[in-house]
């Protein structure tokens, strides 16, 4: 583990990179010896910085939750980061690319929790029974890493290359859809760029919640009743540039259409 | 130029030789120059033609080359289609012999069954729902009878489409009650995800597909009748497949499918277990 000193000053490199826009290197090429649990500090420093600020959290993300993506990165789990309040945009909205260096954007399903989830094995039944409603959403991501180098340490340190999210469509309650087929289809400009089912998240996207409370579980923590959770990439991330139109249709969910501006 | 009628049945006896001899042969655009699709049609004509004077009946099409993915591996932009006859079903849930087959794939398909007769040219996706009498979940089992899948347009439509065998769920649903284009597809191996899809990757709807086909097969002058069945494309990548192998199709608002892979030998052991026990 990296001492103190070494977190806060990468936390400072990671939030100047966020905040006015530009690359860094990789984490790991100035400290080789960065583990993930050095990145989720980084991200646990993030947080405080940004709280106080004023910012607040809203809800947990999982990334790398596809096979082809743990594949690619040499993981069996998937990673987490954090959502702020100020970073949820409406649906139908100009999203603001200004403050993006290379934008990508995925479709996915969206969890809103109405009780708390905690423990190392909560059930797939249980974690339908704690949630208030899903939603179609779209998330932007950001590497904010130089010619997109970067390695699962820097990553989660870079907050799973969060940027922006929007939630939109139709609310569902969780039973009434097959969750592992909800078909999704997103367009950008009006041509198809991605085909996928709600499935490509580890076969049911409510896995991905699994793994989060397990996860939050080893750390001390819990899943708060009111959060977001946003599941994983269903689709794979696609290059966005000011002036696209981002359409995604999600099965029997209606669809979030938005504009990059 | 057109090939003639003797290069036409010389191809046409290669692909019925090596479907009977479960081998393979090399492909046919290297050997038989200018060779073009509507030469390829007239050879799936002549292959099918003797499989039929064996017994075979055809009960259906199948649609492929249906994906933006496939279309620009061989190198076409429209779809194409081959026959499904009797020999080629596999019942729901049923194993498929591997000695019988010579290089295997699955794709993850929507089924349509139509009611009425569809007759292009002129038809419309709107044609097509209205004829449908139901869809379902099923699999297609592509086979090549070209050495390692090196196939162009000109190869495998001349192979019948690629086609092997097919399953078909036992779900029926009435067509106007899913949406076909946002159907969401998950196949799973051993409860494992191996492939997702959705139903606007065959064409943007597999209703686009099925009104091809009908306005194609009008203009060959070709029937296609009430009852048929329908394979309208894949909705996800082809899928390897291997002895011990079993796969289940989900597809949103339609239904499931199931289908595995065994050895012959392993098969017929399973075979004489049963029949002792029984």
């Amino acid at each position: 583990m990296l001492d103190a000193a070494t977190l806060d000053e990468m936390a400072d490199i990671v939030a100047r990179a966020q905040a006015a826009p530009h690359t860094m290197p990789k984490l790991t090429d100035k400290h080789p010896g960065m583990t993930i649990e050095d990145g989720y500090a980084v991200q646990d420093r993030l947080l405080a910085k940004w709280e106080a600020e004023g910012r607040s959290l809203i809800g947990l993300k999982a990334g790398l939750t596809s096979k082809a993506k743990m594949e690619q990165m040499g993981v069996s789990e998937p990673s987490f980061g954090i959502l702020m309040r100020d970073t949820l945009d409406p649906e139908g909205s100009v999203i603001p690319t200004d403050r993006l260096i290379h934008p990508r954007v995925e479709a996915e399903i969206a969890f809103v929790m109405k009780d708390e989830l905690s423990g190392e094995n909560v059930t797939i039944d249980e974690i339908l029974d704690a949630t208030d409603y899903i939603q179609p959403a779209i998330e932007i991501l950001d590497s904010r890493f130089e010619k997109f180098k970067f390695d699962l340490e820097s990553v989660i340190a870079d907050n799973g290359s969060s940027a922006r999210f929007v939630m939109g469509g139709r609310a569902r309650r969780p039973r009434d859809v097959d969750l592992r087929t909800i078909g999704m289809v997103m367009e950008i400009d009006g041509e198809i760029v991605a085909c996928a089912s709600s499935g490509a998240v580890l076969g049911h996207p409510a896995r991905s919640i699994q793994m989060l409370v397990a996860w939050l579980h080893g750390r001390g923590r819990t899943l708060p009743a009111g959060s977001i959770v946003l599941t994983g990439g269903a689709t794979e991330a696609i290059a966005i540039k000011p002036g696209n139109a981002v359409f995604a249709r999600f099965q029997d969910m209606g669809e979030i259409s938005v504009r990059i501006g | 130029m057109a090939l003639d009628t003797t290069l036409i049945t010389r191809a046409g006896d290669e692909l019925y030789d090596a479907f009977r001899g479960n081998t393979t042969i090399a492909p046919l655009r290297e050997r038989f120059e200018g060779i073009d699709i509507t030469d390829a049609y007239r050879i799936q004509e002549h292959f099918m033609r003797r499989r039929y004077a064996t017994g075979e009946a055809i009960v259906g099409k199948k649609i492929g080359v249906t994906s933006k993915a496939v279309q620009e591996m061989i190198g076409v932009f429209e779809p194409d289609f081959g026959q499904l006859t009797d020999y080629m079903e596999v019942e729901n849930g049923g194993t498929i012999d591997l000695d019988r087959v010579i290089q295997p794939k699955a794709e993850a398909e929507i089924a349509f069954i139509l009611k009425e007769d569809l007759v292009g040219p002129g038809i419309t996706p709107a044609d097509v729902l209205r004829a449908t009498d139901h869809v379902r979940t099923c699999f297609e089992i592509v086979d090549s009878r070209i050495t390692n899948w090196d196939i162009r347009i000109q190869d495998t439509v001349a192979d019948n489409a690629s086609c092997g065998k097919f399953v078909l769920g036992e779900d029926k649903v009435d067509p106007r009650d899913v949406d076909l284009t946002l159907a969401g597809l998950l196949v799973e191996r051993d409860g494992e995800p191996v492939a997702t899809g959705v139903g606007a990757a065959v064409q943007g709807s597999p209703l686009n597909a099925v009104a091809w086909l009908a306005n194609t097969l009008g203009r060959l002058g070709l029937p296609f009748r009430a009852g048929e069945v329908i394979l309208s494309g894949s909705l996800a990548p082809l899928i390897p497949v291997k002895h011990g192998d079993r796969l289940v199709a989900h597809i949103g608002g339609i239904g499931s499918c199931e289908v595995g892979f065994a050895n012959g030998g392993a098969l017929a052991a399973a075979k004489s277990g049963e029949a002792a026990n029984a």
